[in-house]
């Protein structure tokens, strides 16, 4: 197998409220990758990306998380997205008061700091932001804005994905890019990861529909129930979960249990 | 062991002390105001906690604290107000323990403007004050403001005729330069019809040590006049500082207010707004931004007096360490003010389990065809936005930050003075960070 092993999920269980959301995952991501996460609503997709980038609110209660070799648990929220761990929000935060330029500038030169390279001043990081802006069809007006204040839900996912191309993460998992967005968006946002694609990272595409799957191919698609991942397959099954729904695979996972 | 009530019955009488002493006026009238304040301020009693006004606001330290008028002011060199000048500004008045400082002001005459210290206005427009001064802030029921007003000799004056655009802010810089002294300062400002100002008054003490400012700010909005006030309280960590300013705005009036309270250990802003004409506005911001062991208490009183007024309020607080913010918010719909639209909101941040804050909006209302509306928030930090920095690298002190930071620019950026705001935002960082 080709590429280095970027994520190795190991028999996760995690918790929120006191209620188990996730019942024993186990995945493994290598360097060159896209992987793609499908499943019904409430099957534990959005908690599984919110636990690996460290949400407060989940509570691990079982396995282990390697990320590049080394436990991914024991590192807080920050030192995971400087270590290159990116987390592209389904619902990214408004932060009123803080303009998008210095969030994103403040946010490059922590991630820069930490991977021992230069920090940019305000001018030098605008010029670097005006090329990341132009990948994603994004008026430079956004800058000036409070961080997603009153943004679309579009643009605040197009703020993301700008992120991801600023920061220049190792693995990215983005939590449905996709939903809300028209075609014309959808195509700017699935572009847009396209071309941020490496031979040295991976990206993990949580989603509810097999649309963006048409502009991004995943080498594989796994489909999530019950806090675990029941079936994994290639491009193909996120056509035939398009047409078939989510039942089928259920049931044969089930069967199989049975059996 | 004396009782805090003999302390507190007699304060004022100390404060009161020399009072006498000070030269007469040139103007027969102002020695009449002073003396009728006199009387109100010995007729009444320093407050305390068992009064409604100041239930949150604990002023026993300062009753146990002995404070000197300032007889003589301190020498005041230049580079004392260096770190406090405004480029924006136009002329500036400076008033160093509430004298006028000649040496450290700026007077730009200006057609149709007046922008001077008390007694030379006094000498050229002396009948036309005798209408104005002790106006808008009555002596009668306030000991603070009737204390002030026996003390009244000097003070900033900012008389505009009508239809002039006053282009440059006006900088009233009010130093509290020794320690241990009590000072007055006083500022009236009149504005014409149609006419446009923005005054700046800025409270600053070079030292740290305790201190008492006990200011009173008199403003009447000339008809379809708008006036920009702007507030920066930024003393001593041991000072007190009491100050109650009055407005009073015509027909189709504009004022304006943002007011920031940093400094002192005990400050108490009494901001009192009211119409005398019909189809005002008022939009009021303020921001006190404490730590340690400081209480900073605003109380506002908007006074819709009159038919199709309008009024936005939005006043913030954060509190760290073991600080207490306070904010009193009284909005008045009288009888007969009707159409008046009215919005009250206090935002309340708290850094620390040991802050806190006492939040009392009170609206009143008699009048039956208005649109009014207030709100009050405490919160702390939000966890949703702390994890969103976070998971961008963003270190936790650095997120809190920023975050704080962002609660207080809505306020800070509504100043709207370029150098202003920036110093204030690296205030807020600096204050944020240590």
């Amino acid at each position: 197998m080709s590429g280095k092993a970027l994520l190795e999920v190991h028999g996760l269980t995690a918790k929120v409220a006191g209620v188990e959301i996730l019942k024993g995952i186990d995945l493994s991501v290598r360097s060159g990758q896209v992987h793609a996460i499908m499943g019904p609503n409430g099957s534990g997709k959005s908690t599984f990306a919110k636990v690996l980038a460290g949400h407060p609110a989940y509570e691990v209660t079982g396995g282990e998380v390697l990320f590049e070799g080394r436990n991914l648990f024991d590192r807080t929220p920050e030192e995971r997205a400087r270590a290159g761990l990116f987390l592209g929000f389904q619902y990214p935060v408004e932060i009123p008061g803080v303009t998008n330029s210095s969030f994103l500038r403040l946010a490059y030169n922590t991630v820069q700091g930490a991977r021992g390279r230069d920090e940019l001043d305000p001018l030098e990081f605008d010029d670097y932001v005006q090329d990341k802006l132009k990948l994603l069809d994004m008026d430079p007006a956004f800058l000036e804005r409070s961080v997603n204040e009153g943004f679309s839900g579009g643009e605040k996912k197009r703020n993301e994905i700008l992120q991801l191309a600023i920061l220049e993460p190792t693995l990215a998992i983005l939590d449905e890019a996709d939903s809300g967005l028209d075609i014309d968006a959808l195509r700017i946002v699935a572009n847009g990861v396209s071309r941020l694609r490496s031979p040295d990272n991976a990206v993990i595409l949580v989603t509810h529909y097999q649309r963006l799957l048409n502009y991004i191919t995943p080498d594989y698609v796994h489909v999530m129930d019950d806090g675990r991942i029941i079936k994994t397959g290639d491009k193909e099954l996120a056509l035939e979960l398009e047409s078939r729904g989510y039942d089928w695979v259920a049931d044969e996972y089930r069967s199989r249990q049975a059996a | 062991m004396i009782s805090m009530d003999a302390l507190k019955s007699t304060y004022l009488d100390g404060l009161l002390h020399g009072q006498r002493e000070v030269s007469a006026a040139s103007v027969s009238w102002l020695n009449a105001l002073r003396a009728e304040a006199l009387e109100r301020a010995n007729a009444l009693t320093a407050p305390t906690t068992r009064d409604e006004d100041w239930r949150f606001t604990d002023l026993s330290p300062l009753y146990k604290t002995v404070l000197r008028p300032s007889s003589q002011p301190a020498e005041a060199a230049a580079s004392m107000i260096e770190p406090w000048l405004i480029p924006e500004a136009g002329s500036r008045l400076v008033f160093v323990d509430g004298v006028f400082a000649s040496n450290l002001s700026v007077l730009r005459p200006e057609d149709g403007v007046v922008v001077s210290p008390l007694a030379v206005a006094l000498a050229r427009h002396g009948e036309y004050l005798q209408g104005q001064l002790g106006r808008v802030v009555a002596s009668s029921d306030d000991p603070f403001s009737a204390v002030n007003t026996a003390w009244l000799r000097d003070g900033a004056v900012v008389l505009v005729d009508a239809n002039r655009d006053v282009t440059h802010p006006i900088h009233l810089l009010f130093v509290s330069a020794s320690p241990g002294v009590a000072v007055y300062p006083r500022t009236l400002v009149v504005t014409g019809c149609g006419s446009r100002c923005t005054v700046i008054e800025d409270f600053r003490s070079p030292h740290q040590d305790v201190s008492l400012t006990n200011a009173v700010t008199e403003i009447a909005v000339g008809e379809n006049a708008s006036v920009r006030h702007l507030r920066l309280q930024s003393e001593s960590a041991s000072a007190f500082h009491i100050a109650t300013c009055g407005v009073r705005a015509a027909r189709d009036g504009c004022y304006s207010n943002v007011s920031v309270s940093l400094g002192a250990r005990i400050s108490r802003y009494n901001l009192n707004v009211t119409q005398s004409g019909e189809g005002t506005s008022f939009e009021i911001d303020g921001l006190a931004l404490i730590s340690g062991r400081q209480l900073a208490d605003t109380h506002s009183f908007l006074d819709h007096a009159q038919p199709h007024g309008r009024s936005r309020q939005l006043h913030k607080c954060i509190a760290g360490g073991a600080a207490h913010a306070v904010f009193n918010g009284k909005i008045l719909v009288r009888p007969g003010a009707q159409r008046t639209n009215s919005a009250q909101e206090s935002r309340n941040l708290l850094l620390s389990d040991r802050a806190h804050v006492d939040t009392k909006p009170q609206l009143e209302i008699f009048a039956d065809d208005v649109k009014c509306a207030h709100g009050a928030t405490v919160g702390q930090l939000d966890a949703e936005q702390l994890f969103y920095l976070k998971s961008r690298g963003l270190s936790e002190p650095t997120a809190r930050d920023l975050l704080t930071f962002a609660f207080s620019a809505e306020i800070v950026e509504r100043i709207g003075l370029p150098s202003v705001v920036k110093s204030l935002e690296d205030t807020v960082i600096h204050r944020t960070q240590s």
